[in-house]
This record gives structure tokens, C-alpha cells and sequence, in this order.
């Protein structure tokens, strides 16, 4: 089936870029059906991530009524291309072991908690009301991941090392995260966004925490990448979208 | 009896107990492996409390249960078989007292 085009307000944006962070994490996260070290794990990691399809759905609803160009969720998430795709670089990078998915799973969620905790304070209602039920969610999540940081960090040789190297691996797309640009900005000065650049100092202190009790050094900040917001991705998000966006591509319109 | 490979962590059993709603006890729900009970009570949140069933949740080491002998059941439960008496159903209940 083609691909719609998005008619991309500032609202439309700003929200699809939050839609597809917890679209393609979720979608991450599920992948780890069937291969979880553990059941107990297993549950846990199904969990997360319909925490964050749940997110992205509410959301894309919320940017297709403010598009009003009768998108549904199920148009913005089966029937974009990656390059219309605005989310963060972190959350599209391939599990790699248990640990480098719990690593990224706490530097987006140690982002996302505080994040959708001042969304709740938002102009706009929906958005407001998504930020309530996705708050608490995140903040599972912070924890989750961080529990398994400090004992994986905190562990045995093998472990703190695998930690260790998917911290140094994820660390250069954190800087994404704070990412503030114009078309933002006039969703930030309406009081209908939140200035992600705030957050920083709240996110650092959390992570630091965290690596510090898991025995794990914070990374010094160099090159950051960046590109995911205006959709230039890393070579894996065409993957994770093909398999995806398999079916409804085959079979447009196909329901169950 | 095969042994565990060596390289398979000893995870211990931790018994779960949750609680439906405020005035109600916890009951067993089930079991589950975890490293220690921080994470013990993680999964117990995340395998027994996903369709909204409670609001507490109680982890408990397997090992700290000590449990009656199957074999001892005659000696233990039979004996209160014959002890109809026990059961409060010869009172008669006055009707302004109603349902109990």
C-alpha cells in the first residue's frame, strides 16, 4: 500500500516524534518474545513494551485529530516511510544481549519518567491526560531497568562487562534526547510542550545513580548523534519497519 | 536425576501472596524464580498483576515455608471428618438478625 503524506503542523510533530518513540521501543522491546533469559523476564519485557504501544497509540490518535487528515493509528504506524519516522535514534538500536536492552531501556525511561511527569501540566488536555497514564508506566520501567543495571554492573565479571560495553555503545545517541529545535519550540513557548533541555540535569542524576550503586562508570560525553527527530535514522530502523510494516504493506487493509 | 548444567545460575523460588482489595487477606497466587526479593517482587507484579487483580503483593522464599507431609494426612486432617459439631449449624438464628 503507498505511504500517506503527513501534513506536519508543530502539534502534529511534536507529538508524532513522542508517538514513534514509544512505537519503535515497544516494537524493540517485543522482539524479545520467546528469548527472555527467564519467564519471570519474559513477562516483564511483554509488559514494557505494550506500556509503550499502549503510549504510542493514544498518541497517534492524538496527532491525527490534530493533522485532521483522517490518519489513524494504525495509518501513521503501518503505511510511513523511515525517513517520515521522528523517533530517537536511542530507542531504534538493536537489543544486542539482555544487558544493552535493560542499559537502553534506563536512559529513555530515566528521560521519559520526568518527561511525561511535566507533560502532565500541559495546555492541552489529551496530552495531559497521556502524560498521567504514561508517567506511571515510565516510572515502572525506571525502575525495572534500573534494578537489573546495578545488579548486572554489580555482578559477576562477564556481566559488568557486557553492561559496561552497551553503556559505551548507546551513550553517543543519549545527547538526542535533549534535543530542542524551532518547530518545538513554538509548542514549548504555548505551553503545550516541554522543553526537553530542562530535563537534563534530572536525567543525568538518575543515571549517575544508578551507575554509580552498579558499579559502572558514567561515560564522558563526546560526539552525540543525531538526526532521528527530522527522520535521519541509523541503518536499522528500515528493518524493524519492514517486519513491522510487513502486513499491511502485503495485504493492504488486512484485518483480524 | 540430571544436575543443572554448572553454568546455570541457582535462581532461588519465591512464593507469591497478593491481596484483591482493601478489608480481604492475601492469598497464594503462585510462584516464581528471582535473584533476590526486590526483584522477586518485580515479577510478581509483572506475572500475577496484569489483568488488575490486586493492590499488595507479598514475596515469601520458598525455603522459609514449612509445609505438612502428605503422608501424615490421615493423623492431621481426618480425624475432624466426624466432627460435624464444629460447623455452626444447629443455632437458630432469629429472623431480625437476617442475613449473617
Amino acid at each position: 500500500m503507498t505511504s500517506i503524506r503527513v501534513t506536519e503542523t508543530p502539534l502534529v510533530t511534536t507529538v508524532l516524534r513522542r508517538a514513534d518513540d514509544a512505537l519503535v521501543l515497544g516494537h524493540r522491546l517485543s522482539e524479545w518474545c520467546g528469548h527472555a533469559p527467564m519467564m519471570e523476564e519474559e513477562m516483564a519485557l511483554a509488559n514494557m513494551g505494550l506500556d509503550l504501544i499502549g503510549q504510542a497509540r493514544a498518541l497517534y490518535t492524538c496527532a491525527g485529530e490534530a493533522e485532521a487528515a483522517g490518519h489513524d493509528e494504525d495509518a501513521f504506524a503501518y503505511l510511513r516511510d523511515e525517513r517520515a519516522y521522528r523517533n530517537l535514534l536511542l530507542v531504534e538500536q538493536p537489543n544486542g544481549d539482555f544487558a544493552k536492552t535493560m542499559v537502553r531501556q534506563l536512559l529513555y525511561a530515566a528521560f521519559a519518567d520526568p518527561y511525561w511527569r511535566a507533560m502532565m501540566a500541559s495546555r492541552d488536555a489529551t496530552l495531559a491526560a497521556i502524560a498521567a497514564k504514561a508517567e506511571k508506566e515510565m516510572a515502572y520501567h525506571l525502575r525495572h531497568s534500573a534494578e537489573w543495571v546495578v545488579r548486572l554492573g554489580d555482578g559477576t565479571q562477564e556481566s559488568h562487562e557486557r553492561t559496561a560495553r552497551a553503556l559505551a555503545q548507546l551513550w553517543p545517541f543519549t545527547g538526542e534526547l535533549f534535543e530542542t529545535d524551532d518547530v518545538e519550540r513554538a509548542m514549548i513557548d504555548a505551553g503545550i510542550a516541554v522543553d526537553p533541555a530542562t530535563l537534563r540535569d534530572t536525567w543525568r542524576q538518575t543515571v549517575s545513580d544508578v551507575l554509580s550503586r552498579a558499579t559502572l562508570k558514567m561515560p564522558e560525553d563526546a560526539y552525540m548523534q543525531k538526526g532521528g527527530r527530522s527522520g535521519r535514522h541509523s541503518e536499522h530502523l528500515g528493518h524493524l519497519l519492514t517486519e513491522l510494516q510487513y502486513m499491511q504493506r502485503t495485504v493492504p487493509g488486512a484485518t483480524w | 536425576m540430571t544436575q543443572p548444567a554448572a553454568t546455570e545460575p541457582k535462581i532461588p523460588l519465591w512464593e507469591v501472596f497478593i491481596r484483591a482489595r482493601n478489608g480481604l487477606s492475601h492469598k497464594h497466587v503462585g510462584s516464581l524464580h528471582a535473584p533476590d526479593a526486590t526483584l522477586a517482587l518485580q515479577a510478581a507484579r509483572d506475572l500475577y498483576t496484569r489483568r488488575g487483580e490486586g493492590i499488595s503483593i507479598w514475596v515469601v522464599p520458598s525455603s522459609a515455608i514449612t509445609a505438612s507431609d502428605p503422608a501424615e494426612k490421615g493423623m492431621m486432617f481426618e480425624p475432624t471428618a466426624s466432627k460435624i459439631y464444629r460447623h455452626p449449624t444447629f443455632y437458630e438464628i432469629p429472623d431480625e438478625v437476617g442475613h449473617m
